[in-house]
């Protein structure tokens, strides 16, 4: 009866046993390929610090300008500009400027690093029915398992600091522009493609000239949506040393700074509002004529 | 005799598995619906044999399913063929290197798409210049050129729209002149006018028709609309099934048919606007009476012919060279519908 009731498992000594094996072969990894993998990460590090110190040593109006043209050459908005310019404003006199530049520096390293990894493993998948049946769990995995589970090895080989702070961002928010960009090779219609083929465009001229311009849609849709990814790591990447909005509201948890945490968790939202509708409307520029404006 | 500029020779098109094994199968007689139902194989092509003359129009026909766009995507290749040969310039294209497949396609053979099979992402006049582009030719080049076949198809104006921005038959003007602009002496067109009204369609023949006179290209034009292929083409030949049934000038398939298939295909054409004099000349002496044209089709031929007091008229030729004469009988034989008894003396 006792069976049916107690789950015949491998018993305490050797799930012990196993356990210590893992996080010990695992150290040992980490011992002694750690520092190579922190060196590989150097350049980023180097490149994310250089841009942090940018983005803070530049007088605000300049940013405050920068991000309106960018907004305007984004959207042709006058609205969105205008918006993201006030926000930004609002942000700063209520004395989170430079935490704010901080978070802006890792979002833009960690985008750039899933556009530069993810849009050339998208197009990998959209070439190769084995290769996409190979990455996809490996990116259902990457967008389900909690973070903090991933932060404990993350930490073990690159401690605390901005490069495991980066990488566990990446983590999280590269699988979106990975599944948009294979989908949208996959979706490109097989009439353009054949018309390439059929005017004898090479491996390239068919990548670069037809698949990647009618996929850039859907490519832009995964950049949005990795770029509020990564957004919502900011806080997760704060308890690893990663400077930004998250820091106060790691405080104000742990303190019950209410206003603190409320307003630093608004400038994360609005900040995210900024770019979502920048890139949205990029976006929607780029089909403009796609479907046109007038069938006839 | 004009010149073969494609040559088609025992070409095969078996989809599945195991193609080869099926084309030994087909071989030894096995029958394209046993192949389908028992080995899952489709017979795509069946030991097609064409001579595609040069500087022609080349209609082939038959209906949906019969083959069309399986046979004319491989004289280009973008297809792989199960057996044949398909030979261009003394070439066989199914023995080419990737290299030189890719030079056919940039130089020698350009094609036209049912759905169009335009880049909406580019404006008219770069779609136009695709060709010239993926060539390396340098972009202000390619636009000029490109410029120069949109003002000859009728869409100067339009350059800098997209393809979403304009009409179906617009659209096949474009992919039209997207062809032509590589100067390839060989067009492929697979059903390039059949996604368009009536009206529209009418109207593309007759650019085709306009084009073809000045510039000669050899056309290999698909079609599963008779009276467009009676139209357009310089010869015919008839699919079914993967299997070319009967090939030859349109007049001679009408006249001729020789299968009930095509005479099914034929019966519900107005034979009176189709058949031309010519094609019924008998050889005699010139006579008294009034002569027409070669190329007058019988509808008009027929007043003539009933007010002539010989009931015959002469048939003389664009120079009004004596070709031979035609009486009533034959032009009221011919204007009938064939039927399946008579088809088969023709067997
Ligand atoms: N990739 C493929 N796999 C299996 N069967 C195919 C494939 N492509 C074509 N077929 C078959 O080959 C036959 C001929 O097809 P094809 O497209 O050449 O016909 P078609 O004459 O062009 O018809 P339509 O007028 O509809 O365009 C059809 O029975 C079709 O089902
Ligand atoms: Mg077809």
């Amino acid at each position: 009866m006792d069976f049916l009731f107690k789950f015949p498992d491998m018993g305490r000594d050797n799930l012990r046993d196993f356990k210590k094996d893992v996080d010990t072969s695992f150290l040992e990894f980490s011992g002694e390929y750690g520092e190579a993998i922190e060196k590989a990460f150097d350049p980023l590090l180097y490149f994310l610090v250089w841009f942090e110190k940018l983005l803070i040593n530049t007088p605000w109006p300049i940013i405050l300008l920068l991000i309106g043209a960018l907004a305007w050459f984004g959207s042709r908005s006058i609205k969105i500009s205008i918006g993201s310019v006030l926000s930004l404003s609002l942000i700063g006199y209520l004395g989170m400027w430079q935490d704010t530049m901080s978070t802006l520096a890792i979002v833009s390293a960690a985008t750039f690093l899933c556009i530069v990894i993810g849009i050339p493993l998208g197009i990998w998948m959209a070439r190769s029915n084995r290769v996409q049946a190979i990455i996809t769990p490996i990116l259902d995995v990457m967008q389900t398992i909690p973070a903090f589970v991933y932060l404990i090895p993350v930490v073990m080989l690159l401690g605390i600091g901005k490069a495991p702070g980066l990488l566990a961002t990446c983590i999280y928010a590269i699988p979106p522009i990975v599944r948009l960009t294979n989908l949208g090779i996959r979706l490109v219609s097989k009439d353009a493609l054949e018309a390439a083929d059929a005017f004898g465009a090479n491996y390239w001229q068919k990548l670069f000239g037809v698949q990647i311009p009618l996929a850039l849609p859907n490519i832009f849709a995964g950049m949005n949506q990795t770029i509020m990814m990564a957004l919502s790591m900011v806080v997760i990447a704060s308890m690893i040393g990663v400077a930004g909005l998250g820091i106060p509201v790691l405080r104000s948890i742990s303190n019950q700074y209410l206003a603190l945490g409320l307003l630093n968790g608004l400038a994360i939202v609005a900040l995210a509002i900024i770019f979502d509708r920048i890139t949205q409307a990029y976006g929607k520029r780029l089909q403009k004529h796609r479907y046109g404006e007038h069938n006839d | 005799m004009t010149d073969i500029a494609v040559s088609i020779k025992g070409l095969y098109k078996i989809f599945g598995k195991n193609p080869k094994k099926a084309l030994s199968r087909i071989k030894q007689g096995m029958s394209k619906q046993d192949l389908l139902e028992k080995h899952n194989h489709v017979l795509g092509l069946n030991d097609i044999n064409i001579e595609i003359p040069e500087k022609q129009i080349s209609v082939i026909m038959g209906l949906s399913g019969s083959g069309k766009s399986t046979l004319i995507r491989h004289i280009n290749r973008l297809m792989e063929p199960t057996a044949g040969e398909v030979i261009i310039g003394g070439e066989n294209v199914v023995e080419m290197s990737k290299n030189q497949i890719r030079d056919l396609r940039l130089h020698k053979a350009s094609m036209v798409f049912q759905k169009f099979g335009l880049h909406v992402h580019r404006t008219i006049s770069e779609n136009v210049a695709y060709g010239l582009i993926v060539q390396g030719m340098k972009s202000d080049e390619a636009k000029k050129k490109s410029h120069k076949w949109l003002v000859r198809v009728g869409l100067e104006g339009f350059e800098d729209h997209y393809p979403s921005q304009l009409s179906g038959g617009m659209q096949q003007r474009v992919g039209l002149a997207r062809a032509l602009a590589t100067d390839a002496d060989i067009l492929l067109m697979d059903e390039a006018f059949s996604a368009l009204d009536p009206l529209i369609r009418f109207d593309m023949q007759n650019i085709l028709l306009e084009l073809q006179e000045e510039l000669h290209k050899t056309i290999i034009f698909i079609t599963h609309d008779l009276d467009e292929a009676l139209r357009i083409g310089d010869q015919i030949a008839i699919l079914r099934d993967g299997e070319v049934i009967q090939q030859g000038d349109p007049q001679q398939i009408i006249l001729k048919p020789n299968d009930d298939y095509i005479i099914d295909f034929i019966k519900d054409i107005n034979r009176g606007r189709v058949i031309m004099a010519k094609s019924l000349a008998e050889k005699g002496r010139k006579n008294q009476g009034p002569s027409v044209n070669f190329k007058t089709v019988l509808e008009d031929v027929l007043p003539i012919i009933a007010k002539s007091k010989s009931q015959k008229v002469n048939v003389v030729d664009d120079q009004d060279k004596f070709i031979g004469v035609l009486n009533l009988e034959s032009v009221i034989d011919a204007m009938a519908r064939p039927n399946i008894e008579v088809s088969e003396t023709y067997r």
